[in-house]
C-alpha cells in the first residue's frame, strides 16, 4: 500500500494538450474520484498513474518511488476496465490467478490467495464459471477480485460502474467501499458521474481541459467551489455575475448580493456568485425573511417540476432561470405563474473571482 | 399456405441443385475409382485394383510425398509468419506501415502464371533454381498474405483492453500474447493455417514452373499422368485426397465453430 504523488505532470497529443501541469497528491489508504467531462483528461491521468503512457514533463511517484518511466507491468498496480477486460478464454478463477500465475507463484498459493479474493466480492462459488456466464455485475466483481489478488500498492478504476443499470450501480458503489475499507487501498477512480464522486470518495480531484480545477473533499467542493466550473459540474447552482462589493456582488440591475464565503475579490472587479437550489427560500408574496441581510429577489414561477420527495421551481427574474429545489414538508405548493419571493442567507453564498 | 409450400420445395430443390453442382463430379469421380473399367464404362463393376496399384507407382508416391511435407512446412512457417506480422501490424504503429499493409495484399490478385514466372526467374537469377526448395519458398511466399488477412481479421475482434489488463497484471510482452492474445486469435491462426495448407497442396501452376522432372508435387504429377494417358489410379489418388482434406476441413469446422463462435 502506497500514496501516488503526481506533480506537474504535462502530456500532450499532438496539439492536444490532454494534461497540463497537473499535481495532486493521494495520500496512502485514501478514496478518489477524478471527476470531469469527456476529454478532461481524467483518464489520461489514471493512465499515466498505471503507467500505460508515460508523461512528457512532471513527476509520478507511488510510495515514494519514481516512476514516471517505468511500465505498468513492474509498477505493481490493480486496475478495473470500464468494460472489465475479463480473459474470455479462461474461468472465473483463472482469470483472477492471472497475476499470480505470471509472477511465477506456487499452485497451492495461488488457489488459497484466489478462493480468498473471490470470497471477498461474494463470488467464492463461482470460480469455475466463463466470464460470459456471469452478469454486469458479477464481472465487475471478478475484475475487482482480479486487480486485487496481487496486493497492488494502489488500484485504479476506470468508469468501473459505468456500464451497470442504476439500481446495481447503487449496490457497487456501497460494495466498491466496503471492499476498499477492508484492504485499506489507497484507491484511484475516474468517473464523469457526479453523484458516483460525491457519495463514494474521500476526495475529489475536479479536471477540465486538462487541468485541475478544484480538490479537495467533497463537502469542501461542494459548499465552496472555487469556479462557475466547479460549483455547476459538481451539483446544480444558480449563479449570479456582477462587479465586487466588498461583501458580495451587485447585479446589472443594482440589486446586491451578499456572500459570507469565497473568493476575495477587489471592489469593482467582476465576479460572480454561486448558491445552490436547495439553499434557496421560495414564499409567495412579500414574507419577510428570517434575517436582515438576507438575499431577495423576486420572481415569477415559470415550472413547478415535482419529484415526490421535492419539488423543484424554475423562477424567472430580468432574464434569468433560477432553480430552487423545496423538499415536500406538507406546505403549500405554488402554482406557475404565480409571482414569488426568493431568499437565502449569505452563509449559502459563495463568491467566486472572475 | 400453398404459397409458403411451393416456395419451401423451391428452397430445397435450389439447395439441392447447389450441392449437385458442387459435388457430383466429385462423386462421379470417387465412384469410378472403385470401377473396374479404366475406361469409364458401365455397368458399374466394383474393385479395389487402382488403389492396390497406386501403391505400386513409385513416381506418384513420392509426389504425393513431397506435397504433403511442402504443404505443411509451407503451414508451419507461413502461419508463424503470417501471424507474427499481423500481430506486429495490429500492435505497432512504425514508419511505411500503411504502404506495408496496403502492399501485401495485391499478391492474392496477381495470376499465379504471373507469379510462377516472375519467381521461376528470380530463383535462378539468385542461384536457387528449380526443386523442392525454390517450391517451398514460393509456397511461402504466396500464403503468407491469406495468413495475414484471415488472422488480422481476427484480431479486429480483439479487446485491446485484454492485453492491457494483463499487463497491469504484471504480464510481460510474451505472457501477454501467449496467454491473452494467442488463444483469442487461434481460431484465425488455424484458419490461416488451413488456407496456407490449402493454397500449398492445392498449388499446380507456381509448382509446375518450379519443379523438375525428378522432383514434384503430386498436382503436376498428376498433370504429367494425365498427358501420358489417363488411368484411374489418378481417381483413386484424388478421392484419397478428398476423403482426408474434407476430413481436415470438417474436424476444424467442429472444433473452432467457423462463423457461429461467441
Amino acid at each position: 500500500m502506497a500514496g501516488v504523488q503526481v506533480a506537474n505532470v504535462s502530456r500532450s497529443f499532438g496539439a492536444m494538450k490532454a494534461l497540463d501541469d497537473v499535481s495532486i497528491d493521494f495520500a496512502d489508504g485514501g478514496f478518489y474520484a477524478l471527476l470531469g467531462p469527456s476529454g478532461s483528461g481524467k483518464t489520461t491521468l489514471l493512465r499515466q498513474i498505471a503507467g500505460f503512457d508515460f508523461p512528457d514533463a512532471g513527476r509520478i511517484a507511488i510510495g515514494g518511488e519514481s516512476v514516471e518511466r517505468v511500465p505498468v507491468e513492474k509498477r505493481r498496480i490493480g486496475m478495473v476496465f470500464q468494460n472489465y477486460a475479463l480473459f474470455p478464454n479462461m474461468s472465473v478463477a483463472d482469470n483472477v490467478a492471472f497475476g499470480l500465475s505470471v509472477r511465477g507463484e506456487a499452485k497451492a498459493t495461488i488457489a488459497a490467495e484466489v478462493q480468498r479474493a473471490l470470497d471477498l466480492v461474494q463470488l467464492g462459488k463461482l470460480g469455475g464459471r466463463r466470464p460470459h456466464q456471469l452478469s454486469g455485475g458479477q464481472r465487475q466483481r471478478v475484475a475487482l477480485a482480479r486487480a486485487i489478488v496481487t496486493k497492488p500498492r494502489v488500484l485504479l478504476l476506470d468508469e468501473p460502474l459505468g456500464a451497470l443499470d442504476k439500481a446495481l450501480r447503487v449496490d457497487m458503489q456501497i460494495e466498491l467501499k466496503r471492499i476498499q475499507r477492508e484492504i485499506g487501498i489507497t484507491t484511484i477512480f475516474v468517473t464523469h458521474d457526479q453523484e458516483e464522486a460525491l457519495t463514494m470518495s474521500d476526495r475529489i480531484g475536479i479536471l477540465r481541459d486538462g487541468r485541475l480545477v478544484q480538490e479537495g473533499p467533497p463537502e469542501e467542493i461542494y459548499d465552496r467551489p472555487q469556479s462557475e466550473f466547479a460549483a455547476t459540474f459538481l451539483g446544480d447552482a444558480n449563479i449570479f455575475r456582477g462587479d465586487a462589493t466588498g461583501s458580495g456582488i451587485r447585479l446589472q440591475d443594482g440589486t446586491t448580493i451578499n456572500a459570507a464565503s469565497g473568493a476575495s475579490v477587489p471592489a469593482g472587479a467582476k465576479a460572480s456568485c454561486a448558491v445552490r437550489p436547495e439553499r434557496i427560500q421560495i414564499s409567495t408574496g412579500s414574507a419577510k425573511p428570517d434575517r436582515v441581510d438576507a438575499n431577495t429577489l423576486e420572481g415569477k414561477v415559470s415550472k413547478r417540476i415535482f419529484a415526490g420527495n421535492s419539488s423543484t421551481y424554475f423562477v424567472d427574474r430580468e432574464g434569468q432561470t433560477l432553480k430552487v429545489i423545496v423538499q415536500n414538508t406538507g406546505a403549500e405548493r405554488l402554482a406557475e405563474g404565480e409571482p414569488v419571493m426568493l431568499s437565502w442567507s449569505p452563509d449559502s453564498t459563495v463568491l467566486i473571482a472572475a | 399456405m400453398a404459397t409458403t409450400r411451393i416456395l419451401e420445395w423451391l428452397g430445397r430443390f435450389y439447395v439441392v441443385l447447389l450441392l449437385g453442382f458442387l459435388y457430383l463430379p466429385i462423386i462421379i469421380m470417387g465412384a469410378m475409382s472403385f470401377n473396374a473399367s479404366p475406361f469409364y464404362q458401365l455397368p458399374f463393376e466394383w474393385t479395389t485394383d487402382w488403389y492396390a496399384s497406386l501403391w505400386q507407382n513409385d513416381q506418384l508416391i513420392a509426389a504425393t510425398r513431397n506435397s504433403i511435407e511442402i504443404a505443411v512446412i509451407t503451414t508451419i512457417i507461413s502461419t508463424a509468419l503470417g501471424s507474427m506480422a499481423s500481430l506486429a501490424l495490429y500492435r505497432y504503429e512504425f514508419r511505411g506501415k500503411k504502404v506495408l499493409q496496403a502492399l501485401l495484399f495485391p499478391p492474392i490478385a496477381i495470376p499465379w502464371l504471373i507469379t510462377g514466372t516472375a519467381m521461376l526467374i528470380f530463383f535462378f537469377g539468385v542461384g536457387i533454381g528449380r526443386g523442392l526448395i525454390a517450391i517451398l519458398l514460393g509456397h511461402v511466399a504466396l500464403a503468407l498474405p491469406y495468413v495475414i488477412v484471415v488472422v488480422s481479421a481476427r484480431l479486429q475482434t480483439f479487446a485491446p483492453e485484454l492485453e492491457e489488463a494483463a499487463r497491469s497484471l504484471g504480464a510481460n510482452q510474451w505472457q501477454v500474447t501467449m496467454r491473452v492474445t494467442l488463444p483469442w486469435i487461434m481460431p484465425g491462426v488455424i484458419a490461416g493455417g488451413l488456407f496456407a495448407f490449402a493454397v500449398s497442396f492445392d498449388q499446380f501452376v507456381v509448382s509446375y514452373f518450379l519443379s523438375t522432372p525428378g522432383q514434384t508435387t503430386l498436382p503436376v504429377e498428376i498433370y504429367a499422368a494425365i498427358r501420358k494417358g489417363f488411368t484411374p489410379e489418378i481417381n483413386a489418388v484424388s478421392t484419397i485426397i478428398i476423403v482426408v482434406s474434407m476430413g481436415l476441413m470438417l474436424l476444424t469446422a467442429r472444433f473452432f465453430k467457423f462463423g457461429g463462435e461467441k
